[in-house]
């Protein structure tokens, strides 16, 4: 086929994909930097161009460092952790153990499950006095009243831990996939030059998935700010903003107090954090990531 | 989409064609849209009802839509509203009247209550319904999903501290005395049974308004314009509550869970609760032991913040179409129906006339309870309003609860919030 | 990986088996609120009796019915307009060659980064402007051009040997012809793979819908379950957890049902 034709017949077969990308994600995009440089139009008062006043809101705001800060740690803690645990269901699930697809399944049911429900199920585990963990806790140590979700001290590490729970058996499906890769022949060379299992892994298992764990954090990064749904239902944001992440904070100031101006404003903060991360984790992978 | 403000349109025409023949050929057609807050039966009988005055009254239909939470509510109106298909009634939160109409949404019912009947009508509500539902001289909203907050105790409990199981605390220092008798320690020294439990989550101000009335001192200007956080007497009453957890050890320490705390009730968690009269037929149904209903107990005076939803008419409606909204709410609100509403909900019905009727008193006398929150009403107070009511009700929340885990002194959270309400406000004033 | 003694493996079997246990913890608890009248919600008693009457009254507080017809015609939507457009675009990314190939296929990536549910504020606006506010399609559109399906089909598709290419266009095929006779049989197990991601991740989708959806016409299931478990009357679990596992019922079953395939294709989707 001729030059033409062919690019003509490749921008046809784009165009539908890429109407829709435009219009979903470039275009809200680049409106939303515009948008922050207005302010919110009312049912009274029209929308004026504000200039960088709505950033300087930002930084006068205590709720959006808070909320940031928030963030920041949440991602800290449940991303490396939940990898972690991640790879080690893999490496369980890998090894033909005692009931290995019963094992299986239920690290990958969290997936499944929609986060808005399992939330009240975990509010359930959290509640204080008759909550399940304070009933273990009485049952095993004899007191039973910690609660977790109405304490500003642990209401994001509560939070944190239902994350983990759901993201780490969707982590696993990757390196169970990369583990399976792996030859076989490999590990019995290095086996048979004596290396210990934790060698083995260190120096043969784990660079050879480095790939997957580029992937899988990338991914992480990304869940650590899109997955606020638990919150509506665990602790809302609270206590005083102890549990409150960014993308919640936007939903409330865009969808609550129908400040759209300022939601604008925080998404371009969230969107230049995430590009930032994502983009930093490649670099760093980079250096990092053998390929056979 | 496109389809309904041009049908909406034509039939508006339609009705000015026959209005000088004063026979209507096309019938008037109302979308209402209203949420649930309590349980799924209550948006049974609101069709129910609606069903029965379309049926009474020809050449009216109602599309009553059950829009979910009040929150899911308003934000469907304003949706709707800026589409330009505003619904012609609804029933939303009292206390979303400023951002009704900051947001130019909303019509005064007194430029149709016409006919002495109708004024009348327009003021047979009980006046503490009525604060969250003027401003300027005028109604925006006509009370009718209202509530009040009550005192719940455990009758079984206050016999088993020595207490008279019929006598509830009066005061605040008697909620204390008593509250200490009630605690119940197991064998660890750990709090098995608290003596009271004021949940502080998701919306802490609404019972923490009980406690600033209690000690006579409002939290807002009538005008929506001017918030009143830092006031002493504010001060004093969120250091009560933060005494109740710290000092008097009679209520759990940090924040209490609201949707727990029935259950929490029911469970001998804690021998008395404070929770809306809206619970009351949950609570009927499944609490294990005999309890009783009273009012919230006073400090300088016996007061209660009021709770619930208003109908709104909005703008962008033919003349017609508000005629006909206006009669219904004034129908919906009458003694009949108003009572059934009452009794398949909890809420409080707001017009003296209601109580009146045969089915109101045949429940009373078989469930005394229901008459508590009613009796309360004299005491009530508006709930807190503002403009951008969301934001500085979250800006007051967040105070409360920073002092309720002791994060901030309770003055030092106020001052915060009223100083960040202000930022707000001083736009709208 | 091979284990030093027997010890070492029963170790492992244990740790494994903890986690398993304890990562099902609040499925088992979800069932057990469900089968048992409220007053066990918080007592374990093993003899408690059972009862459907949790089911009966979540299936009649809410219009689980119309929720759940509202998130099948939703996915399916999505997931047929996702291979429709994604198809066509992996196809020219693959076995094109023209100007801004490299930008635009970059641009397509970007979008694997800029989540619809991150730009939550001008999706809303764009979707008031084009007054389709509360439709499913609304909940739908932001989604159907996915760059992750794109990218994930142009992989496959870059595997197809060209002489399979060569020998259709002799035999007369024009470019569609050649891409839906030859290109999409070959990349089934990606569809299928790719399929069942989208499924189970727009089944559970709950903010953007949140937003955009205002009736019961058109709210999915995760939205309903949010409405119907924040009362004002206290949480009754036991119905919430009966409401739960109806709502994730389906996901739930076709899981247990076709385990292998799903945590294959899951696996084929991710590597690399």
């Amino acid at each position: 086929m001729t030059r033409r034709i062919e690019w003509v017949h490749a921008w046809l077969l784009l165009l539908p994909a890429l109407v829709f990308l435009f219009t979903f994600t470039h275009l809200p995009a680049i409106r939303t930097i515009i948008d922050s440089f207005f302010s919110t139009a009312r049912g009274r008062r029209k929308s004026v161009f504000v200039g960088l006043e709505n950033y300087q809101q930002l930084l006068d705001d205590p709720t959006f460092w808070k909320v940031l800060t928030n963030n920041l740690w949440f991602a800290l803690g449940t991303i490396p952790t939940s990898i972690a645990i991640a790879l080690v269901m893999a490496l369980w699930v890998n090894e033909k153990l005692a009931g290995r697809s019963f094992i299986r399944m239920a690290y990958f049911t969290p997936t499944v499950l929609p986060l808005i429900a399992v939330a009240n199920i975990w509010l359930f585990f959290y509640t204080p006095g008759f909550g399940l963990f304070d009933q273990i806790a009485t049952g095993l140590f004899g007191t039973g009243q910690h609660n977790f979700l109405g304490d500003p001290d642990t209401a994001l590490g509560a939070v944190m831990v239902v994350t983990i729970w759901k993201e780490a058996g969707f982590f696993m499906i990757f390196y169970l996939a990369a583990l399976q890769t792996i030859p076989p022949s490999l590990l019995e060379a290095a086996r048979v030059e004596g290396a210990g299992r934790w060698t083995i892994f260190r120096r043969v298992v784990f660079p050879l998935l480095m790939p997957t764990t580029l992937f899988v954090s990338v991914n992480a990064v990304i869940n650590s700010f899109r997955l606020v749904d638990h919150l509506f239902i665990l602790t809302g944001g609270g206590p005083d903003n102890a549990s409150s992440l960014l993308l919640f904070y936007i939903y409330e100031t865009a969808f609550r107090f129908w400040d759209t101006a300022y939601a604008a404003t925080l998404t371009v903060v969230l969107l230049v954090l995430l590009s930032l991360l994502a983009i930093g984790q490649f670099f760093l992978f980079d250096r990092k990531v053998h390929y056979k | 989409m496109f389809i309904t403000p041009l049908k909406r349109t034509l039939s508006a025409a339609a009705i000015a064609l026959c209005a000088s023949t004063a026979a209507s050929a096309a019938d008037v057609e109302l979308q209402f849209y209203f949420p649930v807050a309590v349980g799924g039966a209550a948006a049974d009988t609101i069709q129910a009802l609606t069903d029965e005055y379309v049926a009474n009254n020809p050449g009216v239909k109602i599309d009553a839509v059950y829009a979910g939470s009040y929150q899911d509510t308003v934000a469907k109106v304003l949706t709707a509203a800026r589409g330009g298909d505003a619904p012609q009634l609804s029933v939303i939160l009292s206390v979303d009247m400023f951002t009704l109409l900051d947001e130019d949404l909303i019509l005064p019912f007194d430029d149709y209550a016409t006919t002495a009947d109708d004024k009348a009508w327009l003021n047979s509500f009980y006046p503490s319904f009525m604060e969250n539902s003027q401003t300027g001289g005028k109604t925006y909203g006509i009370p009718f999903q209202r509530s009040t907050p009550v005192l719940y105790w455990n009758k079984e409990a206050f016999k088993e501290a020595g207490l008279d199981p019929n006598t509830p605390p009066a005061t605040w220092e008697e909620m204390v005395e008593m509250g200490k008798k009630l605690v119940k320690k197991n064998a660890s020294g750990e709090v098995e049974r608290w003596g009271v439990r004021i949940p502080s989550s998701g919306f802490p101000y609404w019972l923490f308004q009980g406690l600033t009335t209690q000690n006579d001192v409002i939290l807002a200007n009538s005008d929506g314009n001017k918030t009143n956080f830092d006031d002493p007497k504010v001060v004093e009453a969120l250091q009560y509550m933060v005494d109740l957890s710290g000092k008097h050890g009679v209520m759990a320490p940090g924040i209490i869970e609201w949707g727990s705390t029935p259950k929490a009730f029911f469970e001998g968690q804690t021998a008395m609760m404070w929770t809306t009269t809206g619970n009351l037929t949950n609570v009927r149904k499944n609490a294990p032991f005999d309890f009783g209903v009273g009012m919230l107990p006073a400090n300088k005076r016996r007061g209660a913040p009021t709770g619930g939803g208003n109908f709104y008419m909005f703008k962008g409606s033919t003349d017609a179409e508000l005629k006909a909204a206006f009669d219904f709410i004034k129908w919906i609100t009458g003694p009949e129906p108003s009572a059934k509403w009452t009794i398949a909900t909890g809420y409080v019905a707001p017009r003296p006339a209601t109580w009146e009727t045969d089915a109101m008193k045949a429940y009373t006398a078989d469930f005394p309870p229901a008459l508590v929150a009613r009796d309360q009403l004299e005491f009530a107070v508006a709930e807190l309003s503002t403009y951008e009511n969301q934001r500085i009700t979250r800006i007051f929340n967040d105070a409360l609860e920073a002092a309720i885990t002791g994060k901030k002194s309770p003055a030092e959270a106020l001052k915060e919030a009223q100083e960040k309400a202000d930022a707000v406000l001083k736009a709208y004033r | 990986m091979m284990h030093a003694n027997a010890f070492d493996r029963f170790l492992n079997t244990f740790g494994s088996w903890a986690l398993a246990l304890l990562w099902g913890l609040p499925l088992a608890f979800a069932i057990w609120t469900a089968i048992h009248p409220a007053e066990f919600e918080a007592n374990f008693e093993l003899l408690a009796p059972l009862t459907t009457a949790n089911f009966i009254k979540a299936w009649e507080a809410a219009p689980f019915a119309r929720y759940f017809l509202n998130t099948f015609v939703l996915v399916t939507l999505i997931l047929a307009c996702q291979f429709f457009l994604g198809t066509l675009a992996a196809f020219a990314f693959a076995r094109f060659r023209f100007p801004g190939r490299s930008i635009l296929f970059g641009l397509v990536l970007l979008q694997l980064l800029v989540m619809p549910d991150i730009l939550i504020v001008e999706n809303y606006q764009t979707m008031r402007f084009f007054n389709l506010v509360d439709t499913i399609p609304a909940i739908a559109l932001p989604y159907i051009a996915s760059g992750f399906g794109i990218f994930l089909l142009r992989q496959t598709f870059m595997t197809v040997p060209k002489e399979l290419d060569e020998a259709a266009r002799l035999e007369g095929a024009s470019t569609l012809g050649l891409l839906w006779r030859v290109y999409v049989p070959l990349a089934k197990p990606t569809y299928l793979a790719y399929g069942l991601v989208s499924v189970s991740h727009h089944w559970n989708n709950f903010l953007w819908p949140l937003i955009i959806t205002n009736s019961v016409e058109t709210r999915p299931v995760t939205v309903g379950l949010s409405i119907f478990a924040a009362t004002d009357s206290g949480t009754e679990w036991s119905v919430i957890n009966a409401a739960t596992l109806m709502t994730s019922g389906p996901l739930l079953i076709g899981f247990l049902l076709f385990q292998r395939q799903f945590v294959q294709s899951f696996m084929r989707a991710g590597i690399k």
